[in-house]
């Protein structure tokens, strides 16, 4: 809602300046967003008349003018085209201060020049314009400029809430100024026109629910040829609305400042009597703004014998519209519920100043008041003659009394108020009450469509009591401890952890392009935005790896040529119409393992690298499995198990993404769920022992095709008799192992918790575990 | 006797021209060994008289204790100057970088969300979860905000389907978690919201923490007491003010916009209010015993002004040279 300080000042005079003003509106829940002078500073400026215009001795295209700037004429030198005898135009004085200079008395060009006449550029009032400003002959001779344009005035912007449509006006906002300031509120003059048309429209309201109150006149014989005077204009144009003619000006001006509403019809386009009904189904329409629209069976119309002729409370139809020719007019007032305008005109892409205060409630008590005011503005502008008011009256939304407790009152906000505040700050407002025991029975204003419950009312008090003189107390509770679980990891340690090893968190879209889970995860099938916001970011990510390679692919455009990230974000799916969702975590590697130095070769991450990254993040108790993944290297990449369940992946990226990606180098990706691995059993002690460990390390050959996690998970799985810990120490292949077969070292510790074993426990043990690994894995001993 | 001196003299001399340990051990050879000048004295010895021999041997072990202090000694000196060559040689340029492994670091906005936790656990407040694919329900009609309510317009709601919508905000959570939990309920719901609105000043996805006290007797001044320290402790300035505005939220009744002060201004933070009855009534808790307060904060807002970031946009962007700022 945009509106002229002035024009609200007329209505309430408060003492108040504009930023004082702007404070009370903004703290009082108006807020304001934007506050803007409509003419920027300047000084000494008044109406002068140019009594004559004579050829300069010295140069072609400039004027001596005589001026007279009231009583008292001046010699001015001016170069403007249009400077001519008799005209009027604003002139600065010597010693004016103007946008940017200074008026000094000057020659110029040999000849004394005492002022200057200005163009509406050279005050500031317009970015580009051409000669003087010509100012209205009827302005008086020496009148300082900013009064003859009113100039002293700002733009308000404020940021209303949906709930108060009452401030959608001029008058709404008077009456909020005055409940907070007590200063008197001005309505505005409504003297009744007298009735001198006999002749009526008649209307048939036959949605009275969704049309409770219509207000019809006939006004015939306008002056079609009259322009919108001055003061509407520059009102309308400080309130952000641009003049279009007489009668619509009018109506927009009785919009917004009584927040009523109007529409005009050109009375000998309408044919026959004006009936409010619901539109039939698929009924066409060609609004004002030159688009037709398909209107659906609930939506409210104005319609005359030919059919719709306005859809009722959004837009006039193109028909009935008022031209440059219209001499006739049916004149609209009308009240329409809420229920039934909201919604559709969004559902038609129309947004007007009528639907969006219709769809947020019109004040239902000033119908009446505002076509009898607009019915008085057009006679006295436009002339004619206005006949009788038709007014159709249904049943009126009822304002029921809402009641207010005292305790309930003074618990909800913790303060100490008393009866006799309340019943002040009432008043203020204009509510109407009566007391009893516990409190306050109010009645809501027609205006109001907001106070409907007590929590309403005590918001009022609030308001109006000042929410900055609301004490910042702190509450009491009784005090408990927050359970804390030993079995759980905070996700922020895993988040340490990564960064402890050197990766950067990074948080990227939840929404990606289709093509990343298309190619990384062969999601064919994604959970689709119906309006992302661009066709790169349209739906919803199953995996966190796009978002990474993209992060990726953004810094190595920035020379960064070590990248490690990782993300914790939700990832999405969609089961049967179902979604699910759950939270990730993934991590990407790039480039060296160790950024480029002094004292460390450098060498590129592989496999491992990562792979020990993910058994860090699963506390060393996860197993992996080689499998494939549309994303990754057939051949280096693994499924995560936890507890004997998949929870992820790990892998090198596929060669053919990297090259589709135009990626230099391989990058190393796992992904985990994140779930599974936050629990962790509680740690139970294990005795430890008071001797030494005996330690021997066997080398076994084995076919390639053996894998070390099979034959690693057979000793382990033998529990065998003192063997405490089997660990890979070395894997050779080449000279003293045969092709296709490799070397696989281990170290074999073994233990007995109260004495030293002997050679032959020993001997006994490793025996045994050897002719296990022979019998399932073919191992020799090399 | 005059001998005797001159072989402590020779020997001192000898043995202070060695460099080496094995110089010095052919030096003693010379004078201690078996075939040495003072061994071959000391046999020399059975060929003296008994009366003389006590007094001849005495001279002589004389010199040869001074000859075997003076060996010792140089002894000691050649193996500190090797010592001393041994550490000059191993002495090292400390002013070389360590060696590095690299350093990672977490993402601003983790680091405000956990000093936002750490705050409100202080005072009691448990983290509560929900999801981003929320029903049209939970975002909008339990919290009072029916079809076609113009509040639904000002959110730019992502859609998914009919009924499914991205969370426009986080207080879908404080529905999810007062059905089911009995009040007394203090949480606090950080998470990731979506709105569709993208420019300088707007991400389409961003983060908030929703915050929610309900219980028999907390109140406004309550919730702006609770706000207020919250801010004061959150930037570490005590003398920060908190301002309220009235607003409206459907879900909230009073409703207010939070400011804090800042650089001489004020600065909008976030929104709050007393939970609206409708709401309580939703999750069947009893608006006549129970109330509440709610509150949402913008997450990286505040990281922006806690660490003067000053475009939105550098938080999504995931340019290393922004983020490893935030190193730890």
């Amino acid at each position: 809602m945009q509106f002229s300080e002035n024009w609200l000042r007329s209505f309430v005079d408060t003492t108040l300046d504009t930023s004082e003003l702007t404070y009370a509106l903004t703290m009082s829940g108006l807020e304001v967003e934007e506050l803007i002078s409509v003419a920027p500073s300047f000084s000494n400026v008044v109406v002068a008349q140019i009594v004559s215009a004579e050829k300069h001795p010295d140069a072609d295209r400039l004027q001596l003018l005589k001026v007279d700037i009231g009583g008292e004429f001046l010699q001015i030198v001016c170069g403007a085209s249009n400077a001519r005898a008799g005209l009027k135009a604003p002139c600065a004085l010597v010693g004016a201060k103007l946008p940017g200079f200074e008026i000094k008395q000057a020659k110029v060009r040999g000849v004394d020049s005492y002022g200057m006449m200005c163009s509406a550029k050279e005050l500031g009032l317009a970015e580009e314009s051409e000669g003087l400003l010509e100012i209205n002959e009827n302005a008086k001779v020496g009148q300082d400029i900013r009064d003859f344009f009113d100039l002293n005035d700002q733009m308000i912007t404020l940021k209303l809430t949906p709930n108060r449509s009452d401030c959608l006006s001029i008058l709404g906002i008077a009456r909020e100024i005055s409940a907070l300031t007590g200063a008197p509120l001005t309505l505005p003059d409504i003297n009744q026109v007298t009735i001198q048309l006999n002749e009526i429209k008649n209307v048939h309201v036959t949605a009275p629910e969704a049309c409770p109150l219509y207000c019809g006149r006939l006004i015939k014989g306008l002056n079609p040829n009259i322009k919108t005077p001055d003061w509407i204009k520059s009102r309308l144009e400080r309130s952000g609305l641009r003049s279009i003619n007489a009668i619509v000006d009018i109506t927009n001006y009785v919009l917004l400042e009584i927040g009523q509403p109007m529409h005009a019809f050109d009375a000998s386009k309408v044919q026959g009597d004006v009936s409010v009904r619901f539109a039939s189904d698929k009924e066409k329409l060609l609004l004002l703004n030159q688009v037709e629209v398909e209107l659906d069976k609930d939506m409210l119309v104005i319609a005359d014998k030919s059919g719709p002729i306005a859809l009722a409370g959004i837009m006039g139809g193109d028909s009935t519209s008022v031209s440059i020719s219209t001499t006739d007019i049916f004149l609209e007032s009308a009240f329409f519920s809420t229920d039934f305008i909201v919604g559709k005109a969004r559902r038609l892409g129309l947004s007007t100043d009528s639907s969006y205060r219709f769809e947020r409630g019109v004040d239902f008590g000033s119908t009446r008041l505002a076509i009898e005011r607009a019915t008085r503005l057009i006679l006295d502008i436009c002339g004619g003659l206005a006949g009788e008011v038709i007014e159709i009256k249904g049943s009126l939304p009822l304002r029921k009394t809402v009641k207010l407790r005292m305790e309930k009152l003074v618990s909800i906000l913790g303060i100490d108020i008393d009866e006799s505040k309340v019943s002040e700050l009432f008043t203020k407002l204009g509510l109407s009450f009566t007391k009893n025991e516990e409190g306050f029975q109010v009645v809501p204003p027609s205006y109001r469509f907001d106070i409907a419950i007590e929590e309403d009312l005590i918001e009022e008090v609030a308001r109006l009591y000042g929410y900055d003189k609301i004490p910042a107390t702190p509450p009491y509770s009784k005090l408990a401890m927050l359970p804390s679980s030993e079995r759980l990891v905070h996700l922020n340690a895993l988040r340490d952890m990564l960064a402890s090893n050197g990766y950067q968190e990074v948080i990227t879209y939840s929404f990606v392009d289709k093509a990343w889970e298309q190619n990384l995860t062969e999601n064919n099938n994604p959970i689709e935005l119906k309006n992302p916001i661009a066709s790169n970011l349209s739906v919803m990510r199953s995996s966190l790896w796009g978002g990474l390679v993209d992060t990726l692919i953004y810094n190595l455009n920035r020379k960064q040529e070590r990248v490690r990230v990782f993300e914790i974000g939700t990832t999405y799916f969609k089961n049967n119409d179902k979604f699910h969702e759950k939270t990730t975590i993934s991590g990407l590697t790039y480039g060296d393992l160790f950024p480029e130095q002094w004292s460390v070769d450098p060498v590129s991450v592989d496999f491992f690298d990562i792979k020990s990254d993910v058994e860090r993040l699963t506390n060393f108790k996860s197993n992996f499995q080689a499998a494939e993944h549309p994303a990754l290297h057939p051949g280096q990449t693994a499924e995560v198990m936890l507890h004997g369940r998949k929870i992820g992946w790990v892998g090198k990226l596929h060669p053919k993404w990297q090259q589709h990606y135009e990626i230099p180098g391989d990058v190393l990706l796992f992904e985990l769920e994140v779930e599974p691995i936050l629990s962790r059993d509680l740690i139970q002690y294990e005795e430890v022992s008071k001797v030494s460990p005996l330690r021997r390390d066997i080398a076994l050959v084995v076919d390639e095709s053996e894998d070390f996690g099979s034959i690693l998970q057979t000793m382990r799985s033998a529990d065998i008799q003192y063997v405490k810990e089997i660990e890979l120490f070395d894997v050779y292949r080449g000279k003293g192992v045969p092709e296709n077969k490799k070397s696989l070292a281990f170290l074999v510790v073994m233990q007995d918790t109260h004495r030293t074993l002997t050679d032959m426990e020993a001997d006994a043990a490793i025996t045994n575990l050897l002719q296990l690994v022979g019998e399932k894995h073919g191992a020799t001993l090399r | 006797m005059e001998n005797l001196e001159n072989i402590i003299q020779e020997a001192e001399r000898e043995f202070s021209e060695c460099v080496t340990v094995n110089d010095l051990e052919q030096a003693k050879a010379k004078f201690l060994g078996k075939s040495g000048v003072l061994t071959e004295l000391l046999k020399g010895l059975g060929k003296l008289s008994s009366e003389e021999r006590p007094k001849a041997g005495a001279a002589i072990n004389v010199v040869k204790q001074a000859v075997e202090k003076s060996l010792k000694d140089r002894r000691d000196f050649i193996a500190q100057a090797e010592q001393q060559k041994k550490l000059e040689s191993e002495s090292l340029d400390v002013t070389l970088p360590g060696r590095n492994r690299g350093a990672g670091g977490l993402h601003p906005v983790t680091l405000t969300l956990a000093r936002i936790e750490a705050i409100f656990r202080s005072i009691g407040f448990e983290v509560a979860e929900g999801p981003d694919i929320e029903t049209d329900f939970y975002n909008f009609t339990a919290l009072n905000i029916p079809d076609n309510h113009p509040a639904r317009a000002m959110h730019d709601t992502f859609y998914i389907d009919e009924s499914h919508v991205l969370r426009t905000h986080t207080s879908p959570v404080q529905i999810h978690h007062m059905e089911e939990n009995k009040p007394p309920i203090k949480i606090i719901a950080p998470g990731r919201v979506y709105r569709v609105d993208s420019d300088a000043t707007h991400s389409p996805m961003f983060h908030q923490v929703e915050g929610l006290w309900v219980d028999k007797d907390v109140s406004f001044a309550n919730l702006k007491g609770v706000v207020q320290d919250f801010l004061q402790n959150f930037f570490e300035k005590n003398d920060l003010e908190v301002r309220f505005r009235p607003s409206f939220f459907p879900f909230t009744e009073p409703s207010a916009e939070m400011d804090m002060s800042w650089n001489g201004g004020w600065l909008e933070i976030g929104g709050c209010g007393m939970v609206h009855p409708e709401v309580l009534k939703h999750v069947n808790i009893d608006s006549e015993l129970y109330r509440g307060f709610a509150f949402g904060l913008g997450v990286e807002r505040l990281t922006m002004l806690r660490y003067g970031v000053n475009d939105l946009r550098l938080f999504f962007n995931n340019d290393l040279r922004f983020l490893g700022q935030f190193g730890k």
